[in-house]
């Protein structure tokens, strides 16, 4: 594509055309949203008479879209940046359980509960990356152990000082209004397709979702640091040369992951009334899965924000799907591994095409 | 171009300064001597060629005399005043900028983002400081032209370029961030006559302004032409720096080739043919 001064060529509009879609084929995120409409209109076809495309059924899947998409936009920050972090599910069962522990059995205003709970998951985010930056193994291997070592201190700790390994009670705790207005508040609309007058319930965690997105991608493209992502998952050694600071953005994604776990962890206590030390079980993977469909590169340094969005929104729309087709959800995690592996392969193929070497 | 040719180019009194001097530089690497008193000066406005057999140091100089690694023994002088960096930027901001061969680009990112890796211009305040992509743009498509590569669209991959144009665009890069000194590590070796010509002719650009290059090449048809002084290293030590003069080409072949070691293997291989 680079010619020299010399041969500058008459710039005809052939050329343009091929120029814009070329601009197109390298954007990260275009499988995603291919493969979202895709899905989409496969589910309209098969379920669209029985309430997929209702209001309702939308509702449904774009709040289980929502709670992945959070989750994998901060995975996918982290994985452009070259990292992995197994350890999201776990901080969302410990963040959830730390919450309800505060509030319901020591009586803490359910904020502070809130707070600390965030100070808590932003520290393991902070070992997670000091760790990985420090002893150089790699992250896969640090945060699986730290996905066991989370997992089982909650659960033991909960038992310890519970009893048992489930606790209720939030939203009788002090504060929960305020709180629940934030984090597990919903947007009825009601439904035309309903016979008996239902509503759909927008949760709120759809626009937590969106905000986060939008925020990522800002950062992402329109901020140095962002650029320094990009860098450090295409060549750490040669960001660090050039004086990016390589290990402190590290840090700071592995924090930004476990903020995102913290987040889903409150929607999730604050709309269930309660909190499981099993909550957050494999979320990890399906967060993985999001970002990979969203055509980020497992070996980082190319990938997108909007790209995860859609990911996510392919999942969600799998998972929820299923259930209006009337096939038994048990084949869910099938299609989703079959999924995975043709996002991965129409990734590679455009990402190809579009930025080598001609 | 001799060296005292180009000595007597730059007219003002500061330009017999080394712009950068090493005395008796030592690196150790636990048990392995990788550098044992080595000396050398860099003055304003020469090419530099590093030559040597493989292991023979030249990699752990430049890498001292860029920031990455520190020497355990010896003096390393910027300007006359002795500088102690503890980091690739200490040096960059010093304008020693180095361009390695395989770490030069970032293939899946776009030409404009690998140019202003770690030093992206912003615009804005506050929290709304952000990346100037357009302003950006127009400065690397401003700056490769200048280099006779014109690029239709600066967000395209630097995976798109050719080898050539990489080394070029990377040296682009330092030159166009002030570099005083240019520091460049085999950046012909894995290219093609064509391409290795490009990056040459840039080079000699780059002397043209003043800059002073260091160039590490095993290619005695490359440095020949564009240097202007030689430093040998052998086994960690130097052998001297020599000029054009004190260097025929046919010589410098030799010792780069390893005519030595050549004419040995031919007398073996005679033996057994016997
Ligand atoms: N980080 C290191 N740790 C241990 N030994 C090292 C290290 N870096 C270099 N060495 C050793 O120091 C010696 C000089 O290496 P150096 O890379 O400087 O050689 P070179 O002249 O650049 O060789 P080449 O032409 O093959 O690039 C070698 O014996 C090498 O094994
Ligand atoms: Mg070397």
């Amino acid at each position: 594509m680079v010619t020299r001064i010399q041969t500058e060529a008459p710039r005809d509009e052939r050329m343009l055309r091929e120029n814009l879609i070329g601009k197109l084929l390298r954007r990260p995120e275009l499988g995603a949203v291919g493969g979202a409409l895709l899905v989409w209109i496969l589910f309209a076809l098969v379920a669209g008479d029985r309430g997929f495309l209702s209001l309702r059924g939308t509702a449904n899947y774009l709040e289980v879209a929502s709670q992945l998409g959070i989750l994998a936009v901060a995975v996918a920050l982290l994985m452009i940046g070259g990292e992995f972090d197994l350890s999201v599910g776990s901080i969302i069962g410990a963040a959830g359980m730390a919450i309800a522990i505060l509030s319901v059995e020591y009586g803490w205003h359910i904020w502070a509960a809130i707070g600390v709970s965030l100070a808590f998951s932003l520290l393991v985010g902070a070992l997670n990356g000091i760790l990985v930056v420090r002893t150089r193994l790699p992250s896969f291997i640090i945060t699986l152990g730290s996905l066991f070592i989370i997992r089982g201190a909650t659960i033991g700790l909960t038992r310890l000082i519970t009893g048992r390994t489930q606790v209720g009670g939030v939203k009788g705790t002090l504060g929960y209004d305020s709180a629940a207005s934030v984090f597990a508040s919903t947007l009825s609309i009601p439904d035309p397709a309903s016979q008996r007058g239902l509503s759909a319930e927008f949760s709120i965690s759809i626009f937590w979702w969106l905000l986060i997105a939008a925020i990522a991608t800002y950062i992402l493209l329109r901020t140095r640091p962002g650029n320094w992502i990009f860098g450090i998952g295409g060549d750490a050694n040669a960001a660090r040369n050039v004086g990016v600071p390589v290990n402190r953005m590290k840090v700071i994604l592995f924090m930004a992951t476990a903020a995102s776990a913290w987040l889903v962890a409150t929607i999730q206590v604050l709309s269930a009334g309660g909190a499981d030390t099993l909550r957050g079980e494999q979320r990890e993977f399906y967060a993985i899965i999001a970002v990979v469909i969203g055509g980020t590169l497992l070996t980082g340094g190319y990938g997108s924000a909007i790209g995860a969005v859609f990911g996510a929104l392919t999942v969600g729309m799998v998972q929820q799907g299923i259930i209006y087709t009337g096939i038994d959800s048990d084949w869910f995690k099938v299609f989703l591994g079959a999924m995975l592996i043709v996002a991965v392969l129409v990734n590679n193929f455009i990402r190809k095409r579009a930025s080598e070497a001609k | 171009m001799t060296a005292e040719t180009a000595l007597s180019v730059p007219t003002s009194p500061t330009a017999t300064t080394p712009i950068l001097e090493v005395r008796r530089i030592s690196k150790y690497f636990g048990t392995v001597i990788a550098l044992k008193d080595v000396s050398m000066t860099l003055l304003p406005g020469e090419v530099m060629c590093l030559l040597g057999d493989n292991g023979a140091g030249k990699s752990t100089l430049i890498k001292i005399l860029s920031g990455v690694h520190q020497p355990d023994e010896g003096e390393y002088l910027v300007q006359g005043r002795p500088v102690r960096f503890n980091s690739p930027r200490e040096a960059l901001d010093h304008g020693i900028a180095t361009v390695y061969q395989d770490l030069a680009m970032i293939p899946l990112m776009s030409i404009t983002r690998n140019f202003f890796l770690g030093s992206e211009p912003t615009i804005g305040r506050g929290p709304f400081r952000r990346f100037d992509i357009r302003r950006a743009n127009a400065i690397v498509r401003a700056e490769l032209a200048k280099i006779g590569i014109d690029i239709r669209d600066p967000e395209q991959p630097v995976g798109t370029l050719s080898g050539g144009e990489r080394q070029s665009v990377a040296i682009a890069r330092a030159v166009y961030f002030g570099a005083q000194v240019l520091i460049l590590d085999e950046p012909t070796s894995a290219l093609g006559v064509k391409q290795a010509a490009t990056v040459l002719r840039f080079i000699a650009q780059a002397r043209a302004r003043g800059i002073a290059v260091i160039l590490i090449t095993h290619n005695p048809h490359h440095a020949y032409p564009i240097g202007d002084r030689f430093t040998i290293l052998k086994r960690g030590r130097t052998l001297g720096t020599f000029t054009k003069d004190e260097l025929p080409r046919e010589e410098m072949i030799r010792m780069m080739s390893g005519g030595e070691e050549l004419e040995q293997l031919e007398d073996e291989l005679q033996h057994y043919r016997a």
